[in-house]
């Protein structure tokens, strides 16, 4: 079965095609784009680019799994409404997953930090054990986060190494495709039905609700 | 299918979800979803909340288009969608979601420009547009008067507002009248038990002096202070307030500054042919005085019904199914949301 992982909520706008069988995942390709404005305008020729580079088509597609988030909502948007729109012209399900979880996963063994860049001199974080959440995700000022491991790894923890003091796995600075298809492979297997991607925002919208009126006479 | 292309079109530039079906000049379906309850307790809309809104709503709203016109998105020769202006993050859910459809079904994409497809619209009512034209568009996020020579290829922007937009002094004045949210429609109620002469509200900009630079600007920011302090020194002597007279004299000096400058804009460039679009254009006043001051100068008036002049799905599909059929090139899928696109650019160039 071959699966469409997005992911857009950090930096990196990522597009891979991850080949999923009854008793295991193989990375087919992936496309991966470091620039926090343009999502946007990267994703989409990221994911003919993955499909050509594959030599499939879309119509090819068993599933997509997109990357909830947490991460900054504008770019997060892009790629669950590039998942939503591509699953419902295609007919196939659409399978959402916390991005932190990928990472998590993809950092193996041991307890580990993972950590994303929320802006606002914040971060999106959660940590886990042996690839299992324990605890998040959660929106927090650095210095805030009670750590609890022995490493970290997402662009987050680099940004904020010397808050955190632990050692930062520099390869994994971003969700992977395998580890988001990995997280939602038995739902793939079973053919689940299909889930409405809701981003995890964790913060509220900024708005606030008029005072009284401001006189004009002075 | 040059000549009936059948297209789709997806509008998120602000609080509506729209998504809209056309064959030629044909409206299939027209699918809408609104945010505008959620923006009322905070008396404009919210960017945030209208982006997240437009995220929840655009694959039902896509369903029942679909569903209204009875094809599927294999049928459709291409898909439009607002490319910009309008708020950046809402416009961006529209643009990913088309790109989504278009790779997925690999059909080829547009990205149109709002306030040109606010023009095409009216084309689904009213036939083909004679061009040269002039289009009047207001609305909460725009007041812009336009030539239009061709509207494939381009449109000349003739005035804008310097600062609110009309729809923006209508929601401005009904939350000092306390009116509530949208303004449009509740003054245009109201507006109708008062006398439009009671209290001479300004004209902006239309005096002799702002011939030179602003003969076909607009602005309303000094209008909605004027009714402020009217307002409020009425509240101060303790007298009531007659919110009747209050909005229709207020709706008299935006129509008649309105109304004026457009059939100005139709004489003076030779124009015979009168657009009006956005949401102000269903203004009941704005209607009789376009249509009174236009036949004093044999111009014709053409106004689309109502849920055609409000943003919606079908006016990107028309133009889409213009430019498809005028052969013009599709743009390519880094095609960005643009929440400051000039109206040089009727589409993004491929
Ligand atoms: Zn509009």
């Amino acid at each position: 079965m071959l699966v469409l992982a997005l992911d857009t909520a950090t930096p990196a706008s990522t597009a891979a095609l991850v080949e999923v069988t009854a008793d295991g995942l193989f990375g087919v390709a992936e496309n991966r784009t470091v620039d926090p404005r343009a999502h946007g305008e990267k994703l989409a020729p990221e994911i003919t680019a993955v499909l050509a580079e594959a030599g499939f088509r879309p119509r090819d597609l068993t599933a997509i799994v997109a990357g909830l988030g947490p991460g900054p909502f504008t770019g997060l948007r892009v790629g669950l409404a590039t998942a939503a729109s591509m699953g419902q012209a295609l007919g196939i399900p659409t399978y959402g997953v916390c991005s932190l979880d990928a990472l998590g996963r993809a950092a193996g063994p041991g307890r580990v930090l993972i950590a994303t860049d929320a802006r606002r001199r914040e971060v999106y974080h959660a940590t886990y054990a042996d690839g299992v959440r324990e605890t998040g995700p959660d929106v927090a000022k650095p210095a805030d986060v009670a750590v609890n491991a022995d490493k970290a790894a997402g662009e987050g923890a680099l940004k904020y190494g010397d808050v955190f003091g632990l050692p930062v796995e520099e390869h994994l600075l971003y969700p992977p495709g395998a580890a988001l298809v990995a997280l939602a492979a038995d739902r793939i297997r079973e053919a689940a039905p299909s889930e409405i991607l809701t981003p995890l925002y964790l913060r509220r919208p900024d708005a606030v609700e008029p005072a009284g009126r401001k006189p004009v006479l002075t | 299918m040059r000549d009936e292309p059948l297209v789709l079109g997806i509008e998120t530039s602000c609080d509506e979800t729209g998504v809209g079906i056309v064959r030629g000049h044909t409206l299939l379906a027209d699918a809408l979803a609104s945010s505008v309850d959620q923006h009322a307790r905070f008396g404009g809309v919210v960017p945030e909340v209208a982006s997240r809104a437009h995220l929840e709503a655009l694959v039902p709203t896509m369903q029942r288009a679909l569903d209204e016109a009875g094809v599927t998105l294999a049928d459709v020769d291409a898909i439009a969608v607002t490319s910009g202006p309008g708020l950046a993050g809402a416009l961006l859910v529209g643009v990913a979601a088309a790109k989504g459809y278009a790779l997925a079904a690999e059909k080829p994409i547009y990205g149109v420009n709002h306030l040109a497809a606010h023009v095409a619209v009216d084309t689904l009512e009213h036939g083909p547009l004679p061009e040269p034209a002039v289009a009047m568009l207001v609305s909460g996020g725009h007041s812009s008067l336009l030539l239009v020579d061709d509207l494939t290829a381009g449109v000349t922007p003739l005035g804008a507002t310097i600062d609110d937009a009309a729809g923006e002094a209508f929601d401005k004045v009904a939350r000092l009248l306390g009116l509530g949210f949208p303004g449009g429609p509740v003054i245009d109620r109201t507006a109708r038990d008062g006398d439009p002469g009671s209290i001479a509200f300004p004209r902006g900009l239309t005096a002799p002096k702002d011939q030179a630079k602003h003969r076909f600007d607009f602005s309303f920011s000094g209008l909605k202070t004027a009714v402020a302090r009217w307002v409020e020194a009425r509240e101060r002597a303790g007298e009531p307030v007659p919110i009747a007279h209050v909005s229709a004299s207020f709706q008299e000096a935006v129509c008649d500054v309105l109304t004026a400058k457009a059939i100005d804009a139709c004489v003076s460039n030779g124009v015979g042919t009168l657009v009006i679009g956005g949401g102000v254009a269903a203004n009941s006043r704005l209607r009789v005085l376009a249509e009174e001051r236009a036949a004093r100068h044999g111009i014709v008036v053409r106004v689309p019904r109502p849920q055609l002049c409000t943003d919606n799905g079908a006016m990107v599909a028309a133009l889409g199914s213009h430019l498809v059929a005028a052969g013009v090139a599709p743009s390519r899928l880094d095609l960005p949301a643009d929440s400051a696109m000039s109206l040089t650019s009727v589409s993004v160039p491929g």
